[in-house]
């Protein structure tokens, strides 16, 4: 039927075209360092790690994924709690004020990030912050939490009110009522903020280059960005750390799907 | 009632101060500070007060006139193609077959890899020797290989390839979301009334989809503008600023010459067309809503 | 128990009282306040103004977990992450209740309920009417004071609902239970209700037993919203001699109605309301009223005889399978002592 065949004519288009470039670099990071060079580029790698061995040893690959985990992980822990006690509030006591704040949080999320860029930097200047993980953490909580809320807010409402009624009735305090019963009901939603959140912050990039100029505490971003090379690129080693720089995120995105596009389809349908 | 007032305010305290300090607050701050004369790196030099020059001499340098246009064209080029591609994909992806989840968690990988490393990558594919876009093009003759990035015609090109690569998937998620919520039963009323797939299309299909694609072209301007990582990576704002966007610039002027007076205005000046965008849109985007309620 | 508040806006000044083991019943239309009330007692809300008694001590300062009242969600409030077992079971874990207390109750109060084989398992396993009975058995485990009950029959259908009444009369019989009970139909209320309080935009229109409410309702709003079909209503103006009832076109004759002539109604607007049931087809064709048949709707044991005459709209019961039909022109006499009598809105004796 010319249907189902235009569908997967599309369907591989549409594959091959998100695949092919990132396909591309995973590839080149596992050639030797003659396929490489070589013209025309061979498409079959010869399987050689030789270029991970590099930019591990040589750059340091690792610690700037250290880095980066931990700055991630902080950032995505902290930002779901605050976000979460906010997104309750939110969707629980409906106060006039508080739909006010949500459309400020919008707005706040546009801002462009040279727009408070100089400001942020002399602040964490002044809290001797600069080139610390809590200085650049800092700031990105401030920056996740926007989206982290407009998504925990929908799921939050997503949970009757007259369950948590139904617990204040049977005996829980409103503390007991938001642990035993609200919580385990926005679990999903939760993990989901936590996961984009830390996907965002593993990404980052303009901030942490404006933050951590000292080495020894760069994202892996910066690490990637500023990969030092004078008169030949070296390619192979780039290729490799952006490889395992977006493993861990492929393969999470790969995991998480279904609840990623529902979190970033609400947050966004919902504005 | 009162005491339910306090614990919301409890609750929601904590987010705000962060927002607070580093978002509202900087804001202020830019606003302030692009009325002085400053270098960042040198507090101590003091500040100096200058009022509207520096908007003037906004108005009047020719690389910020010129960076502005090629954020203007950045913009122009880059979101009706994204626009255009995202619902081309939201649309086979809103089809039912086996193997639609698996299409569509491969559709969220150009969004999921840092920008940074999509950078490199591009960056490597459009290499003048070992570049994977000049083999296709040229084959092995690699006398006629080109330098895309290093060629003031092309670079910008190039950038605007790399963008609308890694931001499709979610300009298509958006709208997707959208396609998904236009109920069947409109689709099946149109059938019978004697619609051709193509009319169903014009006629129940984008007119219900106009709020989705008006907030994913919301979104997307609101990124264009703020574009950065893709041309710090790949071209340093070059060859011969043909890839200075505004955000870049202002950027170069406050941390790479510490100019931080004159970069606040134009960071303020971004901030400003970000907003007039954003509310332009919301406006088109409420009455758009009025309009597909109606029916 | 005794129950007073009142409270502005929604509810206008509402004062009542319900008796120990009662089971009292709040009749209304949708946006009465009667749902708000409910919740007012069970302390999800404030009251702007008046007290609450719970056993004569105010309760309205205290939390919902402090009143020990239980209240039956019309969407159930299910907990969807936890075991039947463990939905029933949650309020006396709260209390601090050891597993081997807990146990027996739970398991006492499923058998009444008869979900036994349920118990393990989740909400959105079981059926609309499982939910429902599981909703009460929550209540039912922590013999609380009061039970409240919002609309709990309105989502099952027709036959369940049915069956359903005719056992929360006999858990109530039972259980000795003081019951507030919320809903709009008001044959459940007539049928359930020892006392009823119907309600209407916040106020209360009338207390009173089923009987009362259907025979005396104290105005049009409750004659109207009690007794299905409709009361038939019929306004106008008396005239000077109190004996004829102008409603627009048509002239009534009041006095053949009424058996005499209410003069001291004379020149003031009235509205007479006769029942469905309280219509005779007339013998001979001629009654106090007669029009030709518009309609006939034949419910198998009752039939409702839709009549045009002159204009106004009569619905009459004759449940004695004559054989009519559209078109036909009959006569209608109504029995003097059924007629209700509206002044203002407001009952009076003829």
């Amino acid at each position: 039927m010319k249907r189902s065949a235009a569908l997967v004519l599309f369907s591989v288009g549409i594959a091959l075209y998100c695949l092919v470039p990132f396909l591309w670099l995973v590839l080149t990071s596992l050639k030797s360092s003659a396929e490489l060079t070589a013209i025309p580029p061979k498409l079959m790698p010869s399987f050689h790690l030789g270029f991970y061995r590099s930019a591990l040893q040589n750059y340091g690959l690792l610690h700037y994924v250290g880095n980066s985990a931990i700055v991630a992980g902080a950032t995505a822990l902290i930002t779901v709690v605050l976000g979460s006690l906010a997104a309750y509030a939110i969707a629980r006591f409906k106060l006039k004020w508080t739909n006010f704040y949500l459309l400020l949080l919008l707005v706040v999320s546009m801002f462009p990030q040279i727009a408070i860029a100089g400001p942020v930097w002399i602040i964490l200047d002044r809290l001797q912050w600069l080139n610390t993980y809590q200085g650049l953490v800092a700031a990105y909580i401030a920056l996740s939490l926007p989206l982290a809320t407009w998504i925990l807010t929908t799921f939050f409402r997503e949970v009757p009110g007259e369950i948590e009624e139904a617990a204040l009735i049977d005996g829980c305090s409103r503390l007991q009522a938001l642990y035993k019963v609200v919580l385990p009901l926005a679990a999903p939603g939760i993990l989901t903020a936590g996961l984009l959140v830390f996907i965002h912050a593993w990404n980052e990039f303009f901030f942490a280059l404006i933050i951590m100029t000292d080495p020894t505490v760069q994202t892996l971003p910066v690490g990637i960005a500023l990969f030092p090379g004078e008169y030949t690129m070296p390619w192979g080693e780039i290729a490799a750390a952006s490889t395992i720089a977006t493993i861990p995120l492929v393969l999470l995105t790969l995991i998480f799907q279904r609840g990623i596009v529902r979190g970033l389809s609400a947050g966004a349908v919902k504005g | 009632m009162k005491s339910s007032q306090r614990l919301a305010l409890l609750f929601l305290l904590p987010s705000f101060l962060f927002i607070a300090l580093f978002s509202l607050f900087p804001i202020i701050e830019s606003l302030r500070l692009s009325f002085y004369r400053m270098i960042l790196t040198l507090p101590w030099l003091g500040q100096k007060i200058v009022g509207w020059e520096n908007y003037s001499d906004l108005l009047t340098d020719p690389v910020a006139l010129a960076s502005t246009r090629t954020t203007l064209i950045f913009i122009g080029v880059t979101i009706p193609l994204e626009l255009f591609f995202g619902l081309g994909m939201a649309l086979v992806l809103n089809e039912a077959f086996r193997g639609r989840g698996l299409l569509r968690a491969v559709v969220l990988i150009p969004w999921a890899i840092p920008t940074v490393v999509a950078s490199q990558m591009w960056r490597f594919i459009f290499n003048d020797r070992y570049g994977l876009v000049n083999f296709v093009l040229f084959g092995a003759d690699t006398s006629r290989y080109l330098a895309p990035l290093a060629d003031p015609h092309l670079a910008l090109a190039a950038i605007i390839i790399a963008e609308i690569w890694k931001t499709t998937p979610f300009a298509a998620l958006i709208i997707l979301a959208g396609l998904q919520s236009i109920p069947d039963d409109l689709y099946e009323a149109a059938s019978v009334d004697g619609a051709t797939p193509w009319q169903k299309f014009r006629h129940v299909t984008l007119p219900l989809l106009k709020p989705a694609l008006l907030l994913a072209l919301l979104f997307r301007t609101i990124d264009s503008l703020r574009v950065f990582d893709l041309v710090y990576v790949m071209t340093q704002g070059g060859p011969a600023d043909a890839t200075n966007v505004l955000q870049f610039y202002g950027y170069k002027k406050t941390f790479g010459e510490g100019m931080i007076g004159y970069g606040s205005a134009i960071a303020v000046t971004v901030f400003f067309m970000s907003l007039l965008l954003a509310l332009a849109y919301l406006r088109a985007f409420k009455a758009s809503r009025v309009q597909g309620q109606a029916p | 128990m005794s129950k007073r508040f009142g409270a502005a806006e929604i509810l206008k000044d509402i004062s009542f009282e319900v008796a120990d083991g009662e089971f009292c019943i709040l009749l209304g239309p949708s946006g009465c306040g009667k749902s708000t009330i409910l919740r007012l007692i069970a302390g999800l809300e404030q009251p702007s103004a008046g007290k609450i008694l719970i056993d004569d001590a105010r309760v309205d300062s205290l939390a919902p977990r402090e009143r020990d009242v239980a209240f039956v969600f019309q969407n159930y409030a299910l907990y969807p992450h936890m075991t039947v077992f463990d939905n029933l079971a949650f309020a006396l874990r709260l209390r601090g209740m050891s597993m081997n207390d807990i146990g027996p109750k739970v398991k006492e109060a499923a058998r009444l309920l008869e979900i036994e084989e349920l118990l393990q398992r989740r909400p959105q396993a079981l059926s609309g009417g499982q939910r429902q009975r599981v909703a009460l058995g929550r209540a039912i485990v922590r013999q609380p004071r009061i039970f409240l009950f919002d609309e709990p029959l309105s989502n099952l259908d027709a036959t369940l609902r049915a069956s359903m009444r005719v056992e929360l009369a006999r858990l109530h019989r039972r259980l000795k239970a003081t019951i507030l009970y919320v809903t709009h139909d008001q044959a459940e209320a007539l049928t359930l209700g020892e006392k009823i309080v119907v309600l209407d935009r916040g106020t209360i229109q009338q207390i009173g037993r089923a009987s009362e409410i259907y025979h005396k309702p104290a105005n049009l709003m409750v004659g109207r919203f009690v007794g299905s079909p409709q009361m038939n209503l019929f306004a106008g103006k008396v005239d000077d001699n109190g004996a004829i009832l102008q409603c627009n076109a048509t002239r009534l004759d009041l006095a053949g109605l009424l058996q005499s002539a209410p003069a001291r109604l004379a020149g003031r607007s009235l509205t007479v309301g006769v029942r469905p049931e309280d219509f005779h087809v007339a013998d001979d064709g001629q009654g106090w009223i007669s029009g030709e048949i518009d309609l006939i709707e034949d419910l198998g044991s009752d039939r409702f005889l839709h009549v045009k005459c002159d204009g106004i709209h009569v619905v009459a019961r004759d449940g004695r399978e004559r054989s009519f039909g559209p078109g036909d022109r009959i006569g209608l006499h109504a029995d003097s002592e059924r007629v209700h009598l509206f002044l203002d809105g407001k009952r009076i004796e003829p």
